[in-house]
């Protein structure tokens, strides 16, 4: 029913939406968080990505069984990466499937912003002049 | 009691070069450690948020430190 994986190789949103495919599911949800060239007009240049890996897994696994418990999701897939990231690379794949998109739609925005509040992942990002860890300071 | 804690993210960074041993009076709780590192490493106010994980769950304040417990510190986490 649900598919976590924290990876540190390339992610693949074909294999995420090929697990949660089903005949029960009429809507698939993919969410796809890339790394962005820029944070507050600073140039990234890459960012690194350090886990408590089995507090993180373990999160991520609480976060797909709420997707469907509460949401009515049929299959979730969370792939989070780990290691360094170039601009572009894919940080993480969420994929929902539900029997009608909205449960979709609102159990992978459920997942993606729990992620973000819960998972015990923390990511550095790398400037020509320094190096910062996101989020750490107001 | 003698706990050790495992550091993350910029919490790591904080600590610096410290072995992560800590000495608490019996019985003790997340919000003693909490307080003890507050004061030690006063950088650690500055941040948004801390939390612990005993065990691989998050704690609350008022849960109990055992020396073989795992317990890891949460700045504020950035995954996603």
């Amino acid at each position: 029913m649900i598919d976590v994986q924290l990876l540190a190789t390339d992610l693949s949103s074909a294999a995420c939406e090929a697990f949660v495919r089903s005949d029960a599911a009429g809507g698939v949800v993919v969410f796809v968080g890339n790394v962005r060239n820029q944070t507050q007009q600073k140039k990234v240049l890459r960012l690194h990505f350090e886990a408590y890996r089995p507090m993180a897994i373990s999160e991520m696994q609480k976060i797909a069984y709420r997707a469907v418990a509460d949401f009515g999701a049929l299959k979730v897939a969370i792939h989070h990466r780990e290691g360094t990231l170039q601009v572009g690379q894919t940080a993480v794949v969420i994929a929902v499937a539900a029997p009608h998109r909205k449960a979709a739609f609102d159990a992978c925005a459920f997942a993606i912003d729990t992620l973000k509040e819960t998972v015990p992942i923390w990511k550095k990002e790398y400037f020509e002049d320094g190096q910062v860890w996101v989020a750490a300071h107001p | 009691m003698r706990i050790k804690v495992i550091a993350f993210g910029i919490s790591r960074d904080i600590l610096g070069d410290f072995n992560n041993q800590i000495d608490l009076n019996e019985p003790a709780t997340v919000a003693d450690l909490k307080q003890l590192l507050l004061q030690r490493f006063p950088d650690f106010c500055k941040l948004t948020s801390l939390r612990f994980a005993l065990n691989g769950e998050y704690a609350d304040d008022a849960d109990a430190l055992a020396e073989r417990d795992e317990i890891v510190l949460i700045p504020p986490v950035s995954g996603g």
